[in-house]
């Protein structure tokens, strides 16, 4: 690992700012060192939606009444993508002995599911249904999913790239009364280190030493049932603890999600998808929100070229109205 | 959608970079012995050392070696030279703006993709419509001024810049397209539109291009045709000899030959059209194109591969023919040492597969019609195949962003291989099982001089052999030519599978083609160009044809 070892010097700027700098002493720390002697039994619950594929160009439909999606490239969002490839690495540093992925929509999004099976999730959960799901639905779909599974996290993306909603993820924790670790991101270098903020006290000398020891963007300690989560926020990167079970959504950063090898693709033949309705977890599938009109944003007008500084100036003035 | 090659910013820096190394390192003191007076052309083109980038082309003392050790070519005396009065007639035909003598613009002109040739051009051209072409043609077939028509200029045999001072011709200002029938999917265009916007603008309506290579975002149409450029989905759509419906061409006399037929079948003599389709702008310049393209199917599935041997690669393909039949679009190799340079040498690339090293790398699309049934398809046959053991491993693409980057190992061996340094490259047709055998036999030749590279389209018999060497050197091309042309030949391949003969290979000709073909093809050159004003030193060779 690039990042070395740390220890906390001391403590500044505040209450919730620690700082913490190399030491030259402290030996790395395995994951799988606390967890080796036990088998983990938690489970990862992670939300994978299908969504037009991040390369294909968006068309509206005629009608407007929303996104063209007929013979069009579906693929898993990326950000699911992410929180998938962080659940995996979980386990394989042993810390969690299953990982379940869950995806709601129209009959399609097993196929969504098969992709997370290669990629190497246990097992798959489908939540069928043919009519929109909002978030608010999904997050209840998902606490019920939670009644059955009992995971000890649950990783979503932090949005989907097709209505950008950035809401699934702290309704369910919302709803479930759970800690939620949101835009979980790995960008901490140790140039950043001054920015920590820590919210749960308890644990946080070994845990935040773990973080930059491994370098690795979600930490669980299954042991003292708390998360680590390094975020993105608007002025910097904030750490987090949280106490199991939690809610934690991936941002973009994170982690390089792994290709589907054809071993894997193989083994996922043989994995089990359970379906389910919504109505068998007893969710009503509603919605509480109308689309009224769906459009594409006004066209750009073409750029020009301007032959002079005061030509410049004159549309600037009288054109573009700035100055 | 894809990022496949450099921009050309980067070419000339690198090119910058590139010739400073060479002048500290092989500069050879003996070639100034023959300096020509300052600033006009070379009379003859020898073998150098390193290449006078950099310099605006004032230094003409400096010129390429051509790939062939034997050959000097000597500027036809029977070519005049421009004079103001030319440059006032060009100016009156297309305006000040696209008589271009600006020196960067012209050095960009003058050198090739590679930066392994150099010609020392005055002028670029850049006609807007047919008929500018027309009069231009007319006027330099009159006063003998010499032209290489230019496109895109990402030839790689050395065929598209001037070899001494003839004008460069470039119809990239027409880049128009002309007309679409979503019925039948039949494109007209002008001949300088990119390919890439022809391959977004057809995307757009529900169409694909039938041909794609990894130099789309700078090669024109014109000079696709021009090439007879084969690329990625060869093996899928065909030549351009079926593609292409019809064309329009200016002849060397400046006249217009109308061949834009947009008809599939047409037995009304002899088609000549065919005759501008790969002959690399000896007989004319092409102005149109129709292009027959097949609608666009929703679903590709594109895996990448390894197999630890060549036999096993070859096996994939049968079983590959055999049993993804209809859907097959793409069927790229590479081995492990063009895997090697591009992993070092572009950003952002990173081997889709765990670290283990394998020798070589498939990559195979499928596009057709149904989603689910293609994957699985596919899926199958990829399963079955590494059961049998004929695949070591492989992952298969589960988003468009995977299948470009998979595209872009691919794509990206060329730019990898010109980042790398000076290369010799050689472009065969041959038979399938055979390939193979001549990378092993040229790196059990060369040693360590140099790095010996195979990769190409597997699928179609085409390797694209090429040997990376620390600098441009007689000793090494002296191991490689004319050994490789005589190995192709004896195999029955061909020395230019799509990237044409160009100045690199006009010599060489015969090694692929009999003697009679030869003259006859000589023969029609002088019959639609008389006076050898259209890219003279190539694709024909020059023993043939004598001016008066
Ligand atoms: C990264 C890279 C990848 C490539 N991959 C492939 C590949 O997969 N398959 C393949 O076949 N080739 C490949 N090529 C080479 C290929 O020949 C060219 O990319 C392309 O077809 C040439 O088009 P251009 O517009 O750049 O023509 P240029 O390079 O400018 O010219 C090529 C020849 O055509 C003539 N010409 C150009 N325009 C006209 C015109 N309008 N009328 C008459 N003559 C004209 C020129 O005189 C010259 O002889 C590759 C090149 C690069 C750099």
């Amino acid at each position: 690992m690039s990042v070395p070892p740390l220890t906390i010097l001391s403590i500044s700027e505040g209450s919730s700012l620690i700082l913490l700098l190399p030491s030259q002493s402290a030996g790395h720390i395995d994951p799988g060192e606390s967890t080796a002697k036990k088998t983990p039994t938690m489970k990862i619950l992670v939300a994978i939606k299908r969504v037009v594929d991040y390369a294909v160009k968006i068309r509206v439909k005629s009608d407007k009444s929303g996104v063209e999606t007929l013979n069009v490239k579906m693929s898993m969002n990326p950000f699911c993508e992410i929180a998938l490839e962080e659940a995996l690495r979980i386990k394989q540093s042993g810390l969690a002995s299953e990982v379940v992925a869950v995806s709601m929509g129209p009959s399609q999004c097993v196929d969504t599911l098969r992709t997370g099976l290669a990629m190497g999730a246990d097992r798959g959960i489908h939540v069928e249904s043919t009519a929109s799901l909002y978030p608010l639905t999904v997050a209840k779909l998902l606490k019920a999913l939670v009644d059955v599974e009992k995971p000890g996290v649950i990783i979503l993306g932090k949005q989907a790239i097709d209505d950008d909603c950035n809401q699934t993820g702290q309704m369910v924790a919302g709803l479930l009364g759970w800690p939620q670790g949101t835009f979980a991101s790995k960008e901490a270098r140790l140039s950043r280190l001054k920015k920590l903020r820590i919210v749960n006290f308890r644990q946080i000398s070994w845990l935040a030493l773990e973080v930059y020891a491994l370098d690795v963007g979600v930490l669980l300690d299954t042991e003292k049932q708390v998360a680590t989560v390094e975020r993105e926020v608007d002025d910097g990167l904030e750490t987090l603890c949280l106490d199991l079970p939690a809610v934690i959504t991936t941002d973009l950063r994170l982690n390089q999600p792994r290709y589907a090898t054809l071993p894997n693709i193989m083994k996922a033949k043989s994995k089990v998808i359970k379906k389910y309705t919504p109505q068998e977890l007893n969710v009503e599938v509603k919605s509480d929100i109308e689309i009224v009109e769906v459009t594409e944003p006004p066209k750009r007008k073409a750029g020009v070229i301007v032959s002079s500084v005061d030509e410049l100036i004159d549309k600037l003035r009288n054109e573009a109205h700035v100055i | 959608m894809r990022e496949t090659e450099p921009k050309r910013v980067e070419c000339v820096a690198a090119a910058l970079s590139r010739s400073q190394i060479g002048i500290t390192s092989g500069y050879d003191c003996s070639l100034l012995n023959n300096v020509q007076s300052d600033s006009s052309p070379p009379e003859t083109i020898d073998k150098i050392t390193s290449l006078p980038l950099g310099n605006g082309g004032r230094n003409p003392q400096l010129y390429r070696s051509f790939g062939s050790l034997a050959t000097k070519v000597e500027r036809n005396p029977s070519f005049s030279s421009l004079n103001s009065d030319d440059l006032s007639y060009f100016k009156g035909v297309l305006g000040e703006k696209n008589v271009v003598q600006d020196e960067d613009r012209l050095e960009t002109a003058n050198i090739d993709w590679m930066h392994k040739y150099k010609g020392f051009s005055k002028l670029l051209l850049l006609p807007r419509n047919t008929e500018e072409v027309s009069k231009i043609l007319e006027y330099c077939n009159s006063r003998r001024l010499a032209v290489v028509p230019q496109g895109g200029n990402t030839g790689l045999v050395g065929g598209s810049v001037p070899v001494f001072d003839e004008v460069i011709i470039n119809v990239g200002s027409m880049n128009k397209i002309i007309a679409f029938d979503k019925v039948s999917g039949i494109l007209v265009c002008e001949a300088g539109c990119i390919l890439e916007n022809l391959i977004s603008y057809l995307d757009n309506q529900g169409f694909v291009m039938p041909l794609d290579l990894g130099a789309k975002g700078s090669c024109q149409i014109g000079g696709n045709v021009s090439t007879n450029a084969g690329g990625l989905r060869f093996v899928r759509y065909g030549s351009l000899h079926g593609n292409v419906l019809g064309l329009e061409a200016v002849l060397a006399n400046g006249d217009v030959l109308d061949m834009l037929g947009t008809l599939r079948k047409d037995n009304t003599g002899y088609d000549l059209k065919h005759l501008f389709i790969g002959s690399e702008g000896s007989l004319g310049i092409v102005t149109k194109v129709s292009i027959l393209t097949p609608p666009k199917l929703s679903s590709v599935n594109i895996a990448f591969l390894a197999c630890e041997d060549y036999l096993s690669c070859q096996k994939l393909l049968s079983e590959a023919k055999r049993k993804l039949g209809e859907i097959l679009s793409a069927f790229e190799f590479l081995d492990s040492h063009a895997m090697d340079l591009v992993l070092n040498h572009l950003e952002g690339v990173r081997n889709p597969l765990s670290s283990a090293v394998h020798n070589f790398y498939l990559l195979i699309e499928t596009t057709g019609s149904d989603e689910s049934y293609d994957k699985e398809k596919l899926e199958a046959f990829l399963l079955h195949s590494m059961e049998s053991g004929l695949i070591s491993d492989g992952v298969l693409a589960q988003d468009i962003n995977q299948a470009s980057s998979f595209w872009r190992i691919r794509e990206g061996v060329p730019e990898a291989l010109m980042r790398a340094g000076p290369v010799y490259k050689y472009d065969l047709s041959l038979p399938v099982e055979k390939m193979y055998s001549l990378v092993e036999e040229m790196r059990a030749r060369l040693g360590q001089s140099a790095n010996v590279v195979g990769y190409g389209h597997l699928g179609d018999g085409n390797l694209h052999l090429n040997v990376s060497a620390p600098r441009y050197d007689d000793t090494i091309l002296a191991q490689i030519e004319p050994y490789v042309y005589e190995w192709t030949s004896k195999h029955r391949g061909s020395i230019s599978a799509e990237h044409g003969l160009g100045l690199m290979k006009a010599n060489e000709i015969f090694y692929s083609k009999s003697h009679g073909t030869v003259q006859l093809m000589a023969s029609i050159k002088k019959l639609l160009d008389p006076n050898g004003i259209l890219n003279p030193y190539k694709v024909l060779p020059r023993s043939l044809l004598s001016y008066s």
